[in-house]
C-alpha cells in the first residue's frame, strides 16, 4: 500500500469560494469592531478565536484540508498542538510565579 | 546474470582475467559529478558519513583540549577563554554536525529505502539539498572557529551570547540557523517516505523497529528545529541591532531565551538517541535469531519517547528562576519520560533470552549499549528530581550523565548500525577480531573517562571551569587517561574498515542472517535501483523459520 | 496499486512521473504531505516569535497596548483584506489548473502577485512612517518618546509634521523618570516584535512571488493538466498559509490597543 486511495475530489465551486472568501471579509470587519469595544479581559480571547475561525475556514476550504487525507489532517492538529504546547507551558511558567518580574 | 536477477558488467582491468561484477550503486559510474551531483539515498548517505567523521574528529580534538588542561588543577594548559573556547567547539560541533546527522543522515539515508522497498526516498534532490546545506553551515560554523571561536557554551545563555561576549556569536548562529535547515529537511523527506512509499504488504506494524525509530526521530526534527532557528536568530538580532530582547538592562528577559532554546534542545537529545534505540532492536533481534519481545509496545515506546520529548524542556532550567509549580510540573512530566525508554531495555533483554546469541561485533556494541544506556537513563532520574538537581546542576554529573547516553548511547548504537550494515553498503565484511577488539577498547576507555565524572559532579565539580581544587585531581587523572584510551579505540575502525573496504572477504546479501528487506531483497552493495523487482510483504519482520539453527562463520 | 512483478525500468509512464515512484497518484500524494509537512515546520518557526510575543505582552500589557496605537489600523487592515483577496485569487488558479484552464491559472497566479504587491506597498508606508517618528530598531532609534510626541501633535491636527528631535527628551534621560524608562524599554521590546514578525512574514512573501511567477510560467507554457497540477496546488498550500499568518498578525499587533481609544 503505498499510497491511500483516497478519491480526488472535484474542484470546489466557484460559488464556495468566493463565499469563503466573503465570510473572511465580514470576519475581518467584524474583528477591528471588536477591537475598539472594550469587553476587558475578554478582547484577547474573542480577537483570537475571530482569527482561529477564518484560519480554519482558509484551511478547510481554500487549502482543501476538509477532502484531505487522514495524514494530513494529523500534521494540521499537530501543528497546533505542539504550538500550544510551547506557547502555553512557556507562559505557565511566568504566569505561576507570584512574584512580578 | 546473478541469482537475484541483477545486471552485469564485464570489467577490463587489463588483467588476465576477466571478472564480471554486478553493477552495484558504488561501480556504476565513478566521475566526481555522479558522486557530487547524485540523487542516489545511498551514495549522499556515504557523503554525510566522510563529513560527520570529520566533524567527529574535530570534535574529538576539542575535547582532548579540555581533558589536557584538566590532568593538572591549575590553568596551566590554554588560557581560561581559549578553554572555553575549547568545550563550546566540543559541543556544538559533536551535537549539530556529528550527533543529530549521524544515525539518520547516514545509516537512515541509507538503509531507510531499502527497509521499506521504495527505490529512493520521497525527494531526491530534496535530499542532495539538505547534505548541501550541511556543508554550508559547517563552513560557515568553521569559519566562525577559525576567526577565534565562540566562548559562550553550546548553549548559548542570553545576555552572555546576545551582549556581552567578544566571540563571533553572530557567525555561529548563522552556521547554526543553515545547518538546521538540512535536519528539517531530511526528517520531512523521511516522513512523507514512510508515509506514502512502503512496500505493497508492508503495514505500520510490519516495518522494522529501526523505522519506526526513524521516523519519530524526523517528526522531532521538523517540530523542534525551527524554534531554535528563530532563538538564535533573536540573538543575531540582539547583537547587530543592539536591542534587548533578551538583555534585562533592556527590558528583555534571558530565561525566555532559555525557554526557547530548550524547547528545541530537549528534544534534539531524543534526535541524537532515538534512531538508536530503534537500530539496536534490529540487530538484537537479528543477533539473538528471534523475534523481538513486545514489538507494538516498542513501537509505541518511539513515538511516545518523541511526543513526550517535548513537554519536559525546562528541567534544564531548575535553577533559572523558574515558578515552583512549572518546575514541579516539568519534574514529574520528566520522571514520565524515562518509562518508555525503561520499557525498551526490559523489550531488548527479553529478546536476547533464550536466543540463539551470537557476539559479532555490532551485538558486543548493543549488549555495551544497554549497560550503558541504563546507567545514562537512571541517573538523568536524580537531575530531574529537583531537590538533587539544586545541588548537581551544572556540576560533572551532568557531563557524566549526557554522555552516558550521547556517547555510551548513541555513539555505541551508531557504531553497531556502522558495523551491522558495513557488509550491505560495501559489499565486504571486515576482521572481526579488529572489530570486537576496538569494541572492547572504547568500552574500557569510555568508563574510565565519564564514570569518575558522576563522582566529580557528586562532590561538586563544576562543569566548564578551567580549573579545580587540588583533592579532585586523581579522579580528573582518571578521566583524562581513560580520554586517550578512547581516542584509540575510535580510530582503529579507520585502519580495519580501510582494509575491508580494499581487501575483506565479500559479504554476500545476507551474511549475518537478517529477516528485513534490506538484507533479503538486495544484494551487497545494492544495485543502483536498490530492487530488481518491488518487493511484497507478506509477513512481521523478525520471524526466524527455523534460521535460529544457523550459524554464521566466517 | 503496483504490479507484484513491476519491471524497474517501464518507460510507458507519464512525462510528469518521477522515476522513484510508482503513479502518478502516489507521487501527488507525497508531494503534498511533503508541503504540509513543511508547513507544519513553518508553524512552530513563526510560532517561537509569537511565543516571545505572549511573554512580553503578557509581563507589560498597558505599555504593548500603547504602543499597538502608533501602528495604522486602517493601513493595517487594508493590508488583511488584500492579502485575503490574494488568497481567493490563489484559489482560484489552484482550481483553474484543476479543471484544465492553463492560461486562467497563469492570469490568477499574475493577480495574486500584484495583490502581494500592493500588501508590501502598504506595508513601505507604514514602515516609512514608522522611519520618520523614530520607532524601527536600530542602534540609535527606538525613540519612543520622540513617536509619543509625534502622535501627540498628530491628534492635536499638526498633519504630518514631525517634533523637532532637539526639543524632545532622550528615552534615557534620566528627568524623565525610571517609570518612563521601564516603558521605552518596554515599548521597544514591542516594535522589535512587530519588524521581526512582520519582515519575516513579508520575506516569505518575496519568496513566494518568485515561486510563484516560476508555476505561473510553466501554466503558460501549458506545463500542467487535470492529471498534473501539484505545483500550482503546492504554491496554493504555501500561499494561504503565508495568509494565515497575517490572519493572526493583524490582530495580536495591531488591536490590542483600539479599546484604549487615540
Amino acid at each position: 500500500m503505498a499510497s491511500e486511495n483516497h478519491a480526488h475530489h472535484e474542484p470546489a465551486s466557484l460559488v464556495t469560494y468566493i463565499g469563503t472568501f466573503l465570510a473572511l471579509m465580514v470576519l475581518t470587519v467584524i474583528t477591528v469592531i471588536a477591537g475598539f469595544q472594550n469587553f476587558g479581559v475578554w478582547n484577547t480571547p474573542i480577537a483570537l478565536g475571530i482569527a482561529v475561525t477564518k484560519a480554519a475556514m482558509v484551511v478547510l476550504i481554500f487549502m482543501h484540508a476538509y477532502h484531505s487525507s487522514p495524514v494530513t489532517k494529523l500534521v494540521i492538529v499537530a501543528s497546533v498542538f505542539f504550538l500550544v504546547i510551547m506557547i502555553g507551558m512557556t507562559l505557565s511558567d511566568y504566569i505561576s510565579r507570584g512574584w512580578t518580574l | 546474470m546473478t541469482s537475484l536477477g541483477l545486471q552485469t558488467k564485464e570489467i577490463d582491468h587489463g588483467h588476465s582475467h576477466e571478472v564480471s561484477e554486478p553493477v552495484n550503486y558504488l561501480n556504476c559510474d565513478h566521475s566526481f559529478k555522479s558522486w557530487l551531483l547524485s540523487l542516489d539515498h545511498k551514495r549522499i548517505g556515504l557523503m554525510y558519513l566522510v563529513t560527520i567523521t570529520l566533524a567527529f574528529m574535530l570534535g574529538g580534538i576539542m575535547a582532548g583540549v579540555v581533558r589536557l588542561e584538566l590532568v593538572t588543577p591549575k590553568g596551566d594548559v590554554v588560557s581560561s577563554d581559549t578553554y572555553n573556547k575549547s568545550f563550546t567547539s566540543h559541543g556544538v560541533v559533536m551535537l549539530f554536525f556529528f550527533l543529530i546527522p549521524s544515525i539518520p543522515a547516514v545509516l537512515g539515508n541509507f538503509v531507510l529505502p531499502l527497509m521499506i522497498g521504495a527505490k529512493d526516498v520521497a525527494f531526491p534532490r530534496l535530499n542532495l539539498l539538505s547534505f548541501y546545506i550541511y556543508l554550508l553551515g559547517a563552513i560557515i560554523a568553521m569559519t566562525a572557529l577559525l576567526l577565534g571561536g565562540v566562548d559562550t557554551g553550546w548553549t548559548f545563555y542570553t545576555p552572555y551570547s546576545s551582549t556581552y561576549s567578544n566571540s563571533y556569536v553572530t557567525v555561529m548562529a548563522i552556521g547554526l540557523f543553515i545547518t538546521g535547515f538540512s535536519s528539517i529537511l531530511t526528517g520531512l523527506n523521511f516522513v512523507v517516505t514512510v508515509h506514502r512509499m512502503r512496500a505493497p504488504g508492508l503495514t505500520w506494524f510490519r516495518l522494522p523497529l529501526f523505522i519506526w525509530a526513524l521516523y519519530a526521530t524526523s517528526v522531532v526534527q521538523l517540530l523542534g528545529t525551527p524554534v531554535i532557528a528563530i532563538s538564535l536568530a533573536l540573538v543575531g538580532v540582539e547583537r547587530v541591532l543592539g536591542v534587548g530582547i533578551f538583555d534585562p538592562r533592556l527590558g528583555g528577559d534571558p530565561v525566555l531565551f532559555q525557554h526557547l532554546f530548550w524547547f528545541y534542545s530537549h528534544p534534539a537529545v531524543y534526535i541524537m538517541i532515538l534512531p538508536s534505540l530503534g537500530l539496536i532492536s534490529d540487530v538484537i533481534a537479528t543477533f539473538s535469531r528471534k523475534n523481538v519481545f513486545g514489538y507494538h509496545i516498542i513501537a509505541f515506546s518511539s513515538v511516545a519517547i518523541a511526543v513526550f520529548g517535548f513537554i519536559v524542556w525546562a528541567h534544564h532550567m531548575f535553577t533559572t528562576g523558574l515558578s515552583p509549580y512549572a518546575a514541579m510540573v516539568f519534574s514529574m512530566l520528566t520522571f514520565s519520560v524515562a518509562i518508555p525508554s525503561g520499557i525498551k531495555v526490559f523489550t531488548w533483554l527479553a529478546t536476547m533470552w533464550r536466543g540463539a546469541i551470537s557476539y559479532e561485533t555490532p551485538m558486543i556494541y548493543a549488549i555495551a549499549f544497554i549497560g550503558l544506556f541504563t546507567i545514562g537513563g537512571l541517573t538523568g532520574l536524580f537531575l530531574s528530581t529537583l531537590g538533587t538537581d539544586i545541588h548537581l546542576h551544572d556540576t560533572y554529573f551532568v557531563v557524566a550523565h549526557f554522555h552516558y547516553i550521547m556517547v555510551g548511547g548513541a555513539i555505541l548504537g551508531y557504531m553497531a548500525g556502522i558495523h551491522f550494515w558495513w557488509p550491505k553498503i560495501t559489499g565486504r565484511m571486515y576482521s572481526e577480531f579488529w572489530g570486537r577488539l576496538s569494541a572492547g577498547i572504547i568500552f574500557i576507555g569510555f568508563n574510565f573517562t565519564f564514570f569518575p565524572q558522576f563522582i566529580l559532579g557528586y562532590l561538586g565539580m563544576p562543569r566548564r571551569y578551567h580549573e579545580y581544587p587540588e583533592e579532585l585531581q586523581v579522579l580528573n587523572v582518571f578521566s583524562s587517561a581513560g580520554a586517550t584510551v578512547l581516542a584509540v579505540g575510535y580510530l582503529m575502525p579507520l585502519f580495519y574498515f580501510a582494509h575491508s573496504f580494499f581487501f575483506g572477504k565479500k559479504a554476500g546479501s545476507n551474511p549475518y542472517g537478517a529477516t528485513t528487506l534490506d538484507w533479503t531483497e538486495t544484494s551487497s552493495p545494492p544495485s543502483p535501483h536498490n530492487f530488481e523487482k518491488t518487493p511484497v510483504v507478506t509477513e512481521e519482520p523478525y520471524i526466524f523459520h527455523g534460521k535460529e539453527a544457523a550459524v554464521v562463520s566466517h | 496499486m503496483s504490479a507484484i512483478n513491476q519491471s524497474v525500468h517501464d518507460h510507458g509512464h507519464h512525462k510528469d512521473l518521477a522515476h522513484h515512484f510508482d503513479s502518478l497518484e502516489q507521487q501527488h500524494d507525497a508531494n503534498t504531505l511533503g508541503m504540509w509537512a513543511f508547513l507544519l515546520t513553518e508553524v512552530l518557526f513563526f510560532g517561537a516569535l509569537f511565543a516571545a510575543y505572549t511573554v512580553y505582552r503578557y509581563k507589560y500589557p498597558t505599555v504593548f497596548e500603547e504602543a499597538s496605537n502608533q501602528l495604522d489600523i486602517t493601513l493595517g487592515a487594508i493590508n488583511t483584506a488584500i492579502l485575503i483577496g490574494s488568497s481567493l485569487t490563489m484559489a482560484l488558479a489552484v482550481r483553474c489548473s484543476q479543471v484544465g484552464s492553463q492560461k486562467w491559472t497563469g492570469h490568477w497566479l499574475i493577480l495574486t502577485i500584484l495583490f502581494g504587491c500592493g500588501f508590501l506597498g502598504v506595508k513601505y508606508v507604514e514602515w516609512k512612517h514608522d522611519y520618520d517618528i523614530k520607532l524601527m530598531p536600530g542602534k540609535n532609534f527606538f525613540h519612543w518618546q520622540y513617536a509619543k510626541e509625534a502622535k501627540k501633535m498628530h491628534a492635536h491636527g499638526g498633519g504630518h509634521a514631525l517634533p523637532d528631535p532637539n526639543k524632545v527628551p532622550k528615552d534615557d534621560d534620566p528627568e524623565l523618570g525610571v517609570k518612563a524608562r521601564l516603558e521605552s524599554e518596554q515599548a521597544r521590546l514591542f516594535f522589535l516584535l512587530y519588524f521581526c514578525m512582520t519582515s519575516l512574514h513579508a520575506l516569505h512573501m518575496l519568496i513566494g512571488f518568485g515561486i510563484i511567477v516560476v508555476i505561473a510560467y510553466h501554466a503558460y507554457k501549458g506545463a500542467y493538466s487535470p492529471e498534473y497540477y501539484t505545483p500550482v496546488e503546492l504554491i496554493g498550500l504555501y500561499w494561504h498559509f503565508v495568509d494565515i499568518v497575517w490572519i493572526f498578525l493583524f490582530p495580536l499587533l495591531y488591536l490590542l490597543g483600539a479599546h484604549l481609544g487615540h
